[in-house]
């Protein structure tokens, strides 16, 4: 979908001319030709399949008068004019949308497409259904309020877009453009804040160089000056032999001192960048959806805000300062060369772009094979990740020799890749030493015959084979650059990688504040597709501030996904949520999520002590607040009973807690940090009836005055709510409250059943409870 | 569930498949499903019903009578999009999200790679790519493909 005009809604604004602009280009011509006066396009589908999934294009329009297609190959149109009984319905499946077109009693026509395409797809089906509509009855029935299109590709979207926003949801996930090749430059970013010293450092860079340039240059004089002329015969000039000989101390000296500062400098500067680079990715990352976390591995991750931004270190400090006065040296001596006997320094200076060319032949090739050198290693790295956490199922299951095996095939991969590279890069230096060789022949042959014509004196030989052994050096030195160079880019790419993902959950451009919360949320028609696998559809609920919503339903029904769209954690791909009326993505997130309180099924403590994990969500709260929270969660006796009472190390290598207790813990966090909205993810599942009893006594003071959302597996656990929403493979199916359902005999009524036969005790016990309670809802 | 041998399947006006049991239930909208698409394609199927449920297991599709198989395996022929990738053309570039122009068994295609991770590796020859609609394009063997094809599938392993 290429074409960004906006769609014409407005039958009376529409002519036939418009067409060409609207209409994917390769079709325009031939649609043109099938339409008649006073017949314009409304919407349209590309299909990319045919009937046998083989990729093909064809198109299918909605027009004012009927539906037009035309599939694939073959050149006939197929069309069905506005009539009683016909419908439009879609159905995905593994990435596949299918089109079906129905009579009554009759399927008419199927057509298939990729799910990229399945915006448009609920585009046509939306004016189908709305022409028709008017077809049958004569008037224009409004599906949609209003309708708005994303200015970019022409869908109709379910909600406006948001202020600033110039693309709809699809769009931005779509438009991610790679990252540039020369990425090691984007590192300046990173490196403008240290502007000054780094021009410092290359001042010092300088200077140091030049000073390690002036002991070949005195070889000159003291050879033609002092050594020929001794085996002539004349006698040795002590004062010149000193003066040059302390030159040659004093150039040494000065070398050392600038030479020393520099890279004091420079090692100062990188370690900060370097530091700077990581603290960044990390906050970055802290920003990220909860998807980018569900299909990263955390070994990788950690690998690369670790050691990759140490490797970029290193290289900044060690490696490209190198590589600087390298080039620097290279350059001065040039000149020098140059200015002592030009013809001399033009055969010294050969071999360079032969080896330049070298270097550019194995760059490549090494550059990929680092790539993957890093990529192997990340996947060693993150068999430990997923091995060690889970090393209790592993002894269980006595599977310790499996794992040996995985580790062992993941560095044996290491081991394979990093063979390949290294039968490239060990054939590198050789050559080059070879050619560093070669190149010294020729300068001895060109200097030899040069002196038997008298050309140049023996001491200029003698400088330029001081200068070109240290020339040559240095170029070998370059040349192991090319694999610094390129992992550190392998290394940088990594690390944008992450720098440059969107958060698939944005902040808004422009933020709407909400000063005071009420908690009234709305869901509108809201869907959500996780990869191709549709987990929610068409939910639209409201919940009033203050009331206890109860989502019940199967395991895999879409209850947690609901809950984490509410949470914001995931961002709907259909429909809206709004919060006091407003659409939670023109919220800043931060000051969103503010507003909510969550206790998870499994409560995750940090390492820390008790009273820093119940303040976590207000790190600035006053001890006697900490003690309420804890007092109303009911933690605060068992915290006292513990040996350090408040201060006792919790979380990894702390004080082991029952599951109970920690419960306890997570739910004083919530209340101490006074939500609005309140999320109750399963909160009780994980611990035995006596301990559930305590915690619903506990979750009581929670839930009071809050606008509140339970899930829960066993039913009893939600009596106190107003209104219980049945869900069924991501749908809603029931709503109402315990009676109402139970009356209804429907999904809940068997849900419930189900459970009374297994746990009849409990049931029994709360079962009068729950009556009363839901008697006094406001439904 | 049903037992395997005694279960007629007919397609209806909508094009939906209906099951007839030996009890004479019929269920409509029946969706046959490979249990192991990738690993394991030709055995362990699964006829389920219109909620998800489970109806008929079959192992292999040639313990069914030839009418019945030739139903099923049309269905799955029309549901089932696996493309298979033969020949990689060109890509945007080396770093991802990049665009892949390739050839599949499915005809010509372009395909946008999110990052590296969506390349799962299946066996040590076998790669299955997950594209940004979700789509999974499969290498068979990727020993098998072309020079190039190869070289520009290396530079994401």
């Amino acid at each position: 979908m290429t074409n960004t005009k906006p769609s014409l809604i407005s039958p009376a604004s529409i002519s036939p001319g418009v067409l060409s602009l609207t209409l994917p280009s390769s079709w325009a011509v031939q649609i043109e030709s099938q339409l008649s006066d006073e017949e314009w396009v409304l919407a349209w589908l590309e299909t990319d399949l045919d009937a046998q999934l083989h990729f093909a294009s064809g198109v299918v329009l909605v027009t004012n008068r009927r539906l037009l297609a035309r599939s694939g190959k073959d050149e006939t149109w197929e069309n069905w004019t506005y009539r009683q009984g016909l419908a439009l319905v879609r159905h995905d499946h593994a990435g596949v949308g299918s089109l079906e077109l129905l009579d009554t009693n009759l399927l008419l026509s199927r057509w298939r497409y990729t799910l990229g395409r399945d915006a448009a797809a609920g585009r046509l089906i939306y004016h189908f259904t709305q022409q028709l509509g008017q077809q049958l009855t004569g008037e224009l029935v409004p599906l949609l309020a209003q309708e708005t299109t994303c200015p970019k590709c022409n869908r109709v979207l379910d909600a406006p877009l948001l202020a600033g926003q110039e693309e709809c949801a699809e769009c931005s996930r779509e438009s991610h453009t790679p990252p540039s090749t020369w990425t090691l430059f984007r590192l300046w970013r990173f490196a403008r804040p240290y502007k000054g010293r780094l021009f410092a450092g290359f001042l010092l860079t300088l200077g140091s160089t030049a000073a390690t340039l002036v002991p070949p240059y005195l070889t000159m004089p003291l050879m033609d000056n002092v050594l020929i002329p001794y085996q002539n015969g004349k006698p040795i000039d002590t004062d010149l032999v000193r003066f040059y000989l302390t030159a040659l101390l004093g150039a040494a000296l000065l070398a050392w001192v600038l030479g020393w500062a520099r890279t004091y400098m420079l090692a100062l500067v990188s370690e900060r960048i370097g530091a700077d680079l990581r603290t960044a990715t990390y906050d970055h990352l802290l920003k990220l959806s909860q998807a980018y976390f569900g299909g990263k591995r955390t070994g990788d991750l950690m690998a690369r805000i670790g050691s990759e931004t140490d490797r970029i270190n290193v290289f900044i400090s060690l490696h490209l300062l190198d590589f600087f006065t390298d080039v620097l040296m290279i350059g001065m001596t040039i000149v020098i060369l140059v200015s002592i006997d030009p013809w001399l320094a033009l055969v010294t200076l050969l071999p360079l772009p032969i080896i330049a060319w070298l270097i550019h032949l194995v760059r490549d090739r090494l550059r990929t094979g680092f790539e993957k050198v890093d990529r192997v290693w990340a996947e060693v790295t993150s068999v430990l990740a997923d091995t060690i956490p889970g090393m209790r199922v592993v002894k269980a299951f006595a599977q310790e020799k499996r794992e040996a095996a995985r580790f062992r095939s993941a560095n044996d991969r290491n081991l394979e890749v990093n063979d390949r590279v290294n039968k490239v890069w060990s054939l590198f230096t050789p050559t080059v030493t070879l050619l560093t060789e070669i190149g010294l022949l020729v300068v001895w042959v060109f200097g030899i015959w040069q002196i038997s014509k008298d050309e140049i004196t023996v001491g200029v030989l003698t400088a330029f084979l001081a200068y070109i052994s240290r020339f040559y050096l240095r170029l070998d030195s370059m040349s192991r650059m090319v694999s610094f160079t390129q992992k550190a880019a392998a290394g940088t790419k990594r690390i944008f990688d992450i720098l440059d993902h969107i958060s698939s959950v944005p902040e808004p451009v422009n933020p709407v504040h909400l000063p005071v919360v009420e908690g009234r949320i709305e869901l509108r028609g809201v869907g959500f597709r996780y990869g191709t696998r549709r987990v929610t559809r068409d939910i639209s609920i409201t919940i009033e501030p203050g009331e206890m919503i109860g989502l019940v339903g199967h395991s895999g029904s879409g209850k947690s996904t609901m809950v984490n769209l509410i949470c914001r954690f995931y961002d709907v791909t259909e429909g809206a949520i709004l919060l006091d009326g407003i659409d939670i993505r023109s919220l800043p997130i931060v000051e969103y999520r503010k507003n909510i309180g969550l206790v998870l099924q499994e409560p995750f403590l940090f390492f820390g002590t008790i009273a820093e994990n119940i303040a976590y969500g207000k790190p600035d709260a006053q001890r006697d607040e900490i003690v309420a929270a804890a007092r109303a969660a009911h933690a605060h006796e068992f915290i006292l009973r513990l040996a350090h009472g408040y201060d006792s190390l919790v979380g990894e290598r702390g004080q082991a807690l029952s599951g109970g207790e920690r419960q306890r813990i997570s739910i004083a966090r919530a209340l101490l940090i006074d939500p609005r909205i309140l999320i109750l993810d399963e909160a009780t599942s994980s611990v035995d009836t006596t301990t559930e009893k305590e915690i619903q006594k506990a979750l009581e003071n929670l839930v009071r005055g809050r606008t509140t959302i339970a899930i829960a597996h066993r039913l009893s656990t939600l009596r106190d709510a107003n209104r219980l929403i049945v869900l069924d493979r991501g749908s809603v199916i029931e709503t109402g409250n315990h009676d109402e359902l139970m009356a209804k005999e429907g999904h809940y009524y068997r849900l419930y059943q189900a459970q009374a036969r297994n746990v009849d005790i409990e049931d029994d016990l709360r079962r009068p409870v729950l009556d009363r309670k839901t008697g006094e809802g406001r439904e | 569930m049903i037992d395997k041998a005694s279960f007629l399947l007919s397609r209806n006006a909508f094009g939906r498949l209906v099951l007839t049991g030996t009890d004479g239930l019929e269920y409509e909208g029946v969706i046959p499903v490979r249990a192991f698409p990738i690993t394991s394609p030709d055995c362990g199927f699964s006829l389920i019903d219109a909620h998800g449920h489970e109806l008929v297991w079959i192992e292999r599709l040639s313990d069914l009578p030839a009418e019945l198989r030739i139903m099923v395996e049309a269905d799955l022929a029309g549901r089932e999009f696996i493309p298979e990738i033969k020949q990689i053309r060109d890509v945007s570039s080396f770093a991802t999200p990049s665009t892949w122009y390739v050839e599949t068994d499915r005809g010509k295609t372009t395909l946008i790679l999110q990052g590296e991770e969506d390349i799962r590796r299946l066996t040590s020859a076998a790669l299955l790519i997950a594209d940004s609609h979700g789509i999974h394009f499969l290498i068979r063997d990727r020993g098998a493909l072309d020079h190039h094809s190869r070289k520009l599938l290396d530079r994401f392993l």
